[in-house]
């Protein structure tokens, strides 16, 4: 209870102390929100016991295949744009046979990872938010912990899970689906046969590639339950409260799965 | 046992409790009236320590439930029934899944042990026939009497209620009114009860607590609590028709 108990920003009218204060409490929020991930990851036991399982398939279900149509579809253009972008540029040195590389590397390395988590950001973590969130305003929490049922274990140990296994997948369905797309681009606009462009394709995807978009992948995951979860179970007073707390979880994934993304590439490739 | 030593609670800027010092007695049942928005429910939430104060400390017996953590505050918290103000039931259980929770989790009673015991309660709320339905389903006082039923399921040595009657017919609150009762009589439950209802405060309580702007303006029991010189608490009777000539004459 201690990681969710609302932080208490003490008043004042100095400027400098309420700056002090608006940092102190951002690092406070940051090292909380990270006790409460590793405290819902460490429940992971309870997915197993008869009582826990019902709960998590439900979020597998829900962050799984609700979000599937609209991934297909954005996956589907990020794909199509890709091949006609690079495929009208590489035309002009008589290239375009290599537009198969070019997507498969952007969807494996980046686009792949990186669509399906704003897409799950959106789809998922605004309604995780949104739910949790109104949980807390309305006392259901409260009334947990009075049960001596651990919110954490009961309601995000399912939902980080459902995300760290189902992000991932998604991403890589995303990078098929994309593939697919610039095929379709490549065989009706720039008169690439099917079999060339997959063949160059495949030709050029990495192991490396595939494994480090699904490291991306992971991380997106617990930033985006991470976030929405503790937004939720810190929502202050009313419906205001829970606007609030949907709006700033989908902000702060966005932002945080962009920079987090660009360090763990240059991690991954530099020089 | 339950006792506030000089507990103040801010939200940011906000005083809502404003150095407050009350004891509550085992055994009791101690209301507490006041305005809208006084900060009752603030008061009952520092109890089990849902709430912690900005200074003071709060007492449950010897252990000071406002500092404690841990196993130490899950055993204190194990004594209590708490009916929140909403309900606070789970959206997606039904009734008898809500209040078969506390059941379920904690003890190692049989699946046909907690469905009796479930069936039991709801039939003390009057709930006996609404057992399968979704909380969305009901009304706003029916949730709040399936939200007493899990308050009062696993036999509580404490039940706090915020507000148990308001959103109910007259008929229905004295009913539940009674029930209070009952359980303090029969079972000795030490009861706390948040209320803006009072025939019901004077009708059941054995002290009456009356907060206002964040401070505790009179502890009394009823009689003496009817007969009060406070401004405040007499625009709060008048209110509400009670005059100095007020009996208990409804039977609980
Ligand atoms: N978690 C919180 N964060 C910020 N302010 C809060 C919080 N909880 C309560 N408050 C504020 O404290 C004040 C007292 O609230 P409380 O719910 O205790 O009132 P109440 O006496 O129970 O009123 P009512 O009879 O309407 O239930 C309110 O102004 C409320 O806005
Ligand atoms: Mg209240």
């Amino acid at each position: 209870m201690i990681t969710r108990d609302p932080i208490d920003v003490p008043y004042t009218t100095n400027p400098l102390l309420s700056l002090w204060y608006t940092v102190a409490v951002g690092a406070q929020d940051v090292g909380r929100a990270t006790l409460l991930i590793v405290q819902s990851l460490a429940g992971v036991r309870r997915l197993f016991s008869k009582r826990g399982r019902p709960a998590f398939v439900e979020q597998l279900y829900t962050v799984g295949i609700a979000s599937l149509p609209l991934i297909t579809i954005v996956a589907l253009f990020i794909g199509m744009i890709l091949a006609l972008q690079t495929g009208l540029e590489l035309r002009r040195f008589n290239q375009e046979i290599f537009i198969g590389s070019a997507v498969m590397v952007s969807m494996l390395r980046e686009m792949g990872p990186l669509m399906s988590a704003l897409i799950l950001t959106a789809c998922v973590g605004s309604a995780m938010a949104a739910q949790i969130g109104t949980m807390t305003v309305n006392d259901e929490i409260a009334a947990l912990e009075m049960l001596a049922i651990d919110p954490v274990r009961f309601l995000m140990t399912p939902r980080i899970w459902a995300l760290v296994i189902m992000t991932p997948l998604l991403s890589f369905y995303t990078c098929v689906v994309g593939v697919i797309g610039g095929g379709v681009v490549g065989y009706t606009q720039l008169n690439i046969q099917w079999v060339q462009y997959f063949d160059i394709a495949i030709d050029f995807a990495r192991e490396r590639d595939l494994y480090v978009g699904l490291l991306k992948a992971v991380i997106y995951g617990i930033v985006i339950a991470g976030v929405a979860c503790y937004e939720g179970f810190t929502a202050a007073q009313g419906a205001v409260g829970v606007g609030r707390a949907t709006r700033s979880s989908v902000v702060k994934s966005f932002l945080l799965i962009l920079i987090l993304g660009y360090f763990v590439t240059r991690g991954f490739y530099n020089g | 046992m339950i006792k506030f030593e000089n507990v103040v609670k801010r939200f940011g800027r906000r005083t809502v409790l404003d150095d407050i010092s009350f004891e509550v007695v085992k055994g009791e049942v101690f209301v507490i009236v006041g305005p809208s928005g006084t900060g009752k429910s603030v008061a009952l939430k520092h109890m089990v320590r849902l709430l912690s104060p900005t200074s003071g400390t709060v007492w449950l017996n010897d252990v000071a439930v406002s500092r404690a953590d841990g196993l130490e505050l899950q055993q204190a918290r194990e004594q209590f029934g708490y009916l929140f103000q909403g309900g606070a039931l789970l959206g997606w259980m039904t009734v008898a899944e809500n209040v078969a929770l506390p059941l379920e989790e904690k003890t190692a009673m049989s699946q046909e042990e907690i469905a009796r015991r479930v069936a039991e309660v709801l039939e003390m709320v009057g709930l006996e026939d609404d057992g399968d339905k979704l909380p969305s389903e009901i009304s706003g006082g029916m949730q709040k009497r399936a939200g007493l039923a899990r308050a009062i399921v696993c036999n509580p040595d404490i039940v706090l209620y915020d507000e148990p009657t308001s959103g109910l017919d007259p008929v229905t609150s004295r009913t539940i009114d009674r029930l209070i009762k009952h359980l303090n009589t029969t079972l000795g439950v030490t009861s706390i009860v948040v209320t803006h209802d009072l025939h019901s405060a004077l009708s059941i309580g054995h002290r009456i607590a009356m907060l206002h702007g964040g401070k505790v303006i009179e502890i009394a029991p009823p009689e003496e609590f009817i007969k009060s010189t406070h401004p405040e608490v007499i625009q709060f009777l008048e209110a509400q028709f009670i005059t100095k000539t007020w009996r208990k004459d409804i039977n609980v």
